[in-house]
């Protein structure tokens, strides 16, 4: 017997690989090896679920059983991958050795940990998977008083959320404005003021210190001197891609798994995508490029090598309070940012010498000119 | 008048709102969307969304 395609993960990136691939070869022997339950979840549904009401059970839109049937694919959940072998082709895994005849790693990313002292630092939850967001909304249950480490998109996100339920937010980043990394300040000090006014409390240019206290009951202390009452600590500061099994295998790794266009790591029999690959020196943690890397690793596994094309990905923040639509420009990009303020909105463009656009902020009613936008930026890969 | 989610990353598109900046007029019914058509957020096709019940 052949040995399968195997593919490690069974995020957005995995699953949605594994169907595109089916579309090719339907009756290809493929595998999905998953240290997650193996349900079908959308990860970027996980901040904004609170208000749309809805359980980590609702949020698992297709159970693993189902999952196997529409792929034809054998899943093994629970089962973490520990070790690649790349001479015998062959996985090390909890339930055994698996060979491979192509190997795709879709591992994702971890949150980053914040490093905080303190008798309750480890209290701090985070919400990078389905089954912690399940253990999140057990921990929420009665709870008012949050603070929120990060304001970047998924600490925007999240607070948006938690507050439109109704609940306190505390949100502490050491930028000065939120969503710095993506939007010039005006953009962001609109998203700001949008936010505080749902009562959304911001703590910027400092940073959280230290945790103490006991469940239900911490004070969080804050560089800058304050200190804060919290029923529960989310911390949600940023991504760090899964490297340390392809590292161990000796694949080359960077920020991310690094891979050429065709997805492919410094093993030509080994494969990367989402969240955990660096493709062409960039890592891209957003659906867009995972949805643009799955349609083209499809037909490379199937035989017709296809270069990965990445066009303008525009990302969206679900921050209801504030539509907010973001292109950053690309890294190095010489250019400025100028921006228009209206009462309903924020339209900010950056442009480069030529006055061509190389990217865009748009807020609020502004968010309407995405689809007039788009098309004139440039590709992120051409 | 119904909604549909994309299956990949949540979006909505709601019949009585339509996506008149994509030039689908409000009111527009998910029948007669094109079948080329995309999600706006993340590009799935239109195949890949399935309908929400709205209370």
């Amino acid at each position: 017997m052949t040995a399968p395609i195997t593919l490690v993960g069974s995020g957005l990136a995995g699953y949605n690989l594994a169907r595109e691939l089916r579309k090719l070869l339907p009756d290809a022997p493929l595998r999905v090896v998953t240290a997650d339950a193996g349900d079908f979840y959308s990860k970027p549904m996980l901040s904004n679920a609170l208000t749309a009401n809805k359980t980590a059970a609702q949020l698992a839109m297709k159970p693993v059983a189902k999952m196997v049937e529409e792929l034809k694919a054998e899943v093994l959940s629970h089962t973490r991958v520990t070790a690649i072998d790349r001479t015998a082709k062959v996985l090390h895994t909890a339930a055994g050795e698996l060979p491979y005849s192509k190997l795709v790693l879709a591992l994702g990313a971890d949150q980053l940990q914040p490093g905080l002292a303190g008798s309750a630092a480890a209290a701090v939850v985070s919400v990078n998977d389905l089954a912690e967001y399940a253990h999140f909304r057990e921990l929420l249950e009665g709870k008012q008083r949050i603070v929120l480490l990060g304001a970047g998109l998924i600490g925007c996100e999240f607070a948006n959320d938690l507050a439109a339920s109704g609940r306190q937010v505390d949100v502490v980043d050491l930028a000065n404005w939120p969503l710095s990394r993506l939007l010039p300040e005006t953009a962001g000090q609109y998203l700001h003021d949008k936010l505080a006014g749902l009562g959304v409390r911001f703590h910027l240019g400092t940073s959280v210190q230290a945790v103490e206290g006991e469940a239900g009951a911490y004070r969080v202390s804050l560089a800058n001197g304050k200190a804060l009452e919290a029923e529960l600590v989310l911390s949600a500061i940023g991504l760090r891609p899964r490297l340390q099994l392809a590292s161990a295998a000796g694949l080359a790794v960077n920020r991310g798994i690094v891979v050429n266009r065709l997805l492919q790591t410094s093993d030509p029999d080994i494969y990367a995508l989402g969240d955990c690959a660096e493709v062409d020196g960039q890592v891209l943690p957003f659906v867009l490029p995972i949805m643009q890397a799955a349609r083209a690793l499809a037909p490379t596994l199937a035989g017709t090598p296809t270069p990965v094309v990445y066009p303008a990905m525009p990302v969206v923040v679900k921050t209801p309070v504030c539509p907010t639509v973001v292109a950053p420009p690309a890294m190095g990009s010489v250019g400025a940012w100028q921006v228009e303020r209206s009462e309903t909105g924020i339209k900010a463009l950056f442009k480069g010498e030529q006055d061509q656009l190389l990217g865009f902020a748009l807020l609020g009613a502004a968010t309407s000119e995405r689809q007039a936008l788009a098309p004139q930026l440039p590709a992120v890969l051409a | 008048m119904r909604q549909f989610q994309c299956i990949v990353c949540g979006f909505i598109y709601d019949e009585s709102v339509g996506l008149p900046e994509d030039g689908i007029a409000a009111g527009t019914a998910w029948d007669a969307i094109p079948e080329d058509w995309s999600c706006p957020d993340c590009g799935v096709a239109k195949a890949d969304f399935e309908m929400v019940q709205i209370a």
